[in-house]
C-alpha cells in the first residue's frame, strides 16, 4: 500500500499539487487521470522520489518514504518497478542486459540462475528469440513489454508506470494494460498507473483517482466513474462524443 | 557571478555523487573497459595524425626562422622535441579530445537523463552519476597520459621525417638535436598535465551533459559547451600548472 497525505509540491512559486490525499492499494490496479498538465506527472514522480515535495508525507506501508535519508530511499527504490513514459531502456545494452541489469546490479546470482529469470520475465510479457536486440530494433509496444519485464525483475512490491499507451497503438495498448493488471494480481502488487487513456480507465481502473489543476477532484472505481457527478470529470472523460457513446453502449 | 557560483556549487555535488562508494565494483570494472575502448582507444587515430602534422609542422617552422650559419642546425630538433613534449603533446592533446571526448560525453549522458535512462538508474537505486561518470574518470586518467607519450613519440617522429625529405636537418642533427641537453623532468611535467586535463575534460562534459532538460536542442547545447568550458578550463589549468611545476 501506499499512502499519500496532504502533498503539496510547487515549481518557481508555481503549485503543481495542493493538498493531495490518496491510497494506492495492494495487489489493485491504481489510476491517477487528468488532462496534461494536470500534474499526475509530478505526483507520480514525487510518490518515487525524483521530485522532492514541499510537505506532505508520503507512506511506502509503514514507512515514511520522504523521511528517508539517500541510502534508506535506495534500498526502497529496490523493492520498486518503475515503467517510464518512453521506456527508458538502456540504448547500448541488449534486451537480456536491460533486464539482467538489476539483477547484475543487486543480486550475486550466477550467470545461468539470472538468465533463467530473464528468460521467464521476457516471457511472461511474450517476449521471444529478442534476447541480443538492442532496443532501437524494438517496435514500440515490444519496448514497452521489456521495460515492463525489466521492472518486475526483482519481484518488487510496487510497480509504478508512466502513462504506459503513450505512442501505442490502440491493440497493444490493451495488451499493455492487460499485461499490467495481470502481473498486478499474480505478484500481489501496489501498482500506480498514470493515464489519460479512458479504454485504460474502463479496462483496468480498480482505484481511480482524478487530478485536475493539481488538485484531487475525484476517486472511485472505474464502475463508479460513469455515475459521478463530477463536472470537470465529465468534461475529461466525455471530451470525446464518440468515447461517451462506445463508454455508454459498453456498460 | 550568482550564476557562476550556483554551477560551481553543483559541479562540486556532482563530484561527490560520483565518488562516493559503487554499488558493485564488478560492474564497475566492465564499464570502465568499455570506456577505455571507447573514449582511449578511439582516439588513438585522430591524436597520431594531429601530432604527425604538428610535429612537422614546428620542425619546418623552426628551420626556416633559424635559418643562420651561426646555428647549430641539431637545434631544430631540439626545438621540435621541446615544444612537442613541454606543450603540444599536452595541451594539443587536450584540445583535441576536449572536442572529440567532450562532445561524446556530454551528448552520450544529456540523451540518456532526456530519455529517463538516468531516471531509471536512479529508480533502481543506482547512483547514476557514479555509474555514468566514474569509468569515464577512470578511463581517461589512465589513458590520457599513454595518448601524450605516443603523441610525443609521433610528433618527433613527424619532425624528422619532415625534416628529412625536405633537406632542412639531416637525420643525425635532428637524433643529436632531441637527445641534446634533454631535461627527463619535462616528460613528467607533461604526464602530470595530461592528467589534470583528463579530469577537467570528463568532468566538465558530463556536467554538462547530467544536468540537461529539455530535449534534443539542449543536449546539443550541452555539447557545445562541454567542449567549450572543458576547453577554457583545461588552457587557465596550463597556466596555473606551469607556473607550479617549472617555477
Amino acid at each position: 500500500m501506499i499512502r499519500v497525505v496532504n502533498i503539496n509540491k510547487s515549481f518557481s512559486g508555481v503549485n503543481v499539487l495542493e493538498n493531495i490525499s490518496v491510497t494506492f492499494k495492494k495487489g489493485k490496479t491504481n489510476l491517477i487521470i487528468g488532462q496534461s498538465g494536470s500534474g499526475k506527472t509530478v505526483l507520480l514522480k514525487s510518490i518515487i522520489g525524483l521530485h522532492d515535495i514541499d510537505d506532505g508525507e508520503i507512506w511506502y506501508e509503514d514507512t515514511l518514504f520522504n523521511g528517508l535519508d539517500f541510502e534508506g530511499k535506495k534500498a526502497l527504490r529496490q523493492n520498486m518497478g518503475v515503467l517510464f513514459q518512453g521506456s527508458a531502456l538502456f540504448d547500448s545494452l541488449t534486451v537480456e542486459q536491460n533486464v539482467m541489469f538489476p539483477m547484475d546490479m543487486f543480486t550475486n546470482k550466477s550467470m545461468e540462475e539470472k538468465r533463467e529469470q530473464v528468460n521467464l520475465c521476457l516471457k511472461r510479457v511474450n517476449i521471444v528469440n529478442a534476447n541480443e536486440l538492442f532496443p532501437s530494433e524494438l517496435s514500440g509496444g515490444m519496448r514497452k513489454r521489456v521495460a515492463i519485464a525489466r521492472a518486475i525483475v526483482l519481484n518488487p512490491s510496487y510497480l509504478l508506470c508512466d502513462e504506459p499507451n503513450s505512442g501505442l497503438d490502440p491493440k497493444n495498448s490493451i495488451l499493455i494494460d492487460g499485461l499490467i493488471k495481470e502481473l498486478t494480481e499474480e505478484y500481489e502488487m501496489t501498482t500506480v498507473v498514470n493515464t489519460h487513456d479512458m479504454n485504460s480507465v474502463m479496462e483496468i481502473g480498480e482505484n481511480v483517482v482524478f487530478i485536475h489543476n493539481g488538485k484531487k477532484y475525484w476517486e472511485g472505481s472505474n464502475k463508479d466513474i460513469l455515475k459521478s457527478d463530477c463536472d470537470t470529470l465529465n468534461d475529461f472523460i466525455f471530451a470525446n462524443s464518440l468515447a461517451k457513446q462506445l463508454i455508454v453502449r459498453r456498460n | 557571478m550568482e550564476k557562476f557560483l550556483s554551477s560551481l556549487g553543483r559541479y562540486v555535488l556532482l563530484l561527490k555523487k560520483i565518488f562516493s562508494k559503487p554499488e558493485k565494483i564488478g560492474i564497475y570494472y566492465k564499464q570502465t573497459l568499455w570506456e577505455v575502448v571507447s573514449l582511449g582507444i578511439g582516439s588513438i587515430g585522430i591524436i597520431a595524425i594531429v601530432s604527425f602534422i604538428m610535429g612537422a609542422v614546428i620542425t619546418l617552422q623552426t628551420a626556416y626562422n633559424t635559418e643562420n650559419p651561426i646555428y647549430p642546425t641539431y637545434l631544430i630538433g631540439l626545438g621540435t622535441r621541446d615544444s612537442i613534449i613541454l606543450e603540444f603533446s599536452s595541451t594539443i592533446t587536450a584540445l583535441i579530445l576536449a572536442g572529440k571526448m567532450g562532445s561524446n560525453i556530454a551528448s552520450e549522458i544529456g540523451t540518456m537523463r532526456i530519455t529517463e535512462q538516468i531516471d531509471a538508474l536512479e529508480m533502481m537505486g543506482v547512483n547514476s552519476a557514479s555509474y555514468l561518470i566514474l569509468p569515464k574518470i577512470v578511463a581517461t586518467l589512465m589513458f590520457n597520459p599513454i595518448l601524450t607519450i605516443l603523441s610525443m613519440v609521433v610528433g618527433i617522429a613527424g619532425g624528422a621525417i619532415a625534416g628529412v625529405t625536405t633537406g632542412v636537418i639531416s637525420l643525425q642533427d635532428y637524433i643529436y638535436g632531441i637527445q641534446y641537453a634533454f631535461i627527463p623532468y619535462y616528460v613528467t611535467y607533461s604526464l602530470i598535465k595530461s592528467l589534470f586535463f583528463a579530469f577537467i575534460i570528463t568532468t566538465v562534459s558530463s556536467y554538462q551533459g547530467y544536468y540537461v532538460e529539455g530535449g534534443a536542442l539542449e543536449v546539443g547545447r550541452s555539447s557545445t559547451r562541454a567542449v567549450v568550458f572543458s576547453s577554457l578550463v583545461l588552457l587557465l589549468f596550463n597556466v596555473i600548472l606551469t607556473q607550479l611545476l617549472l617555477s
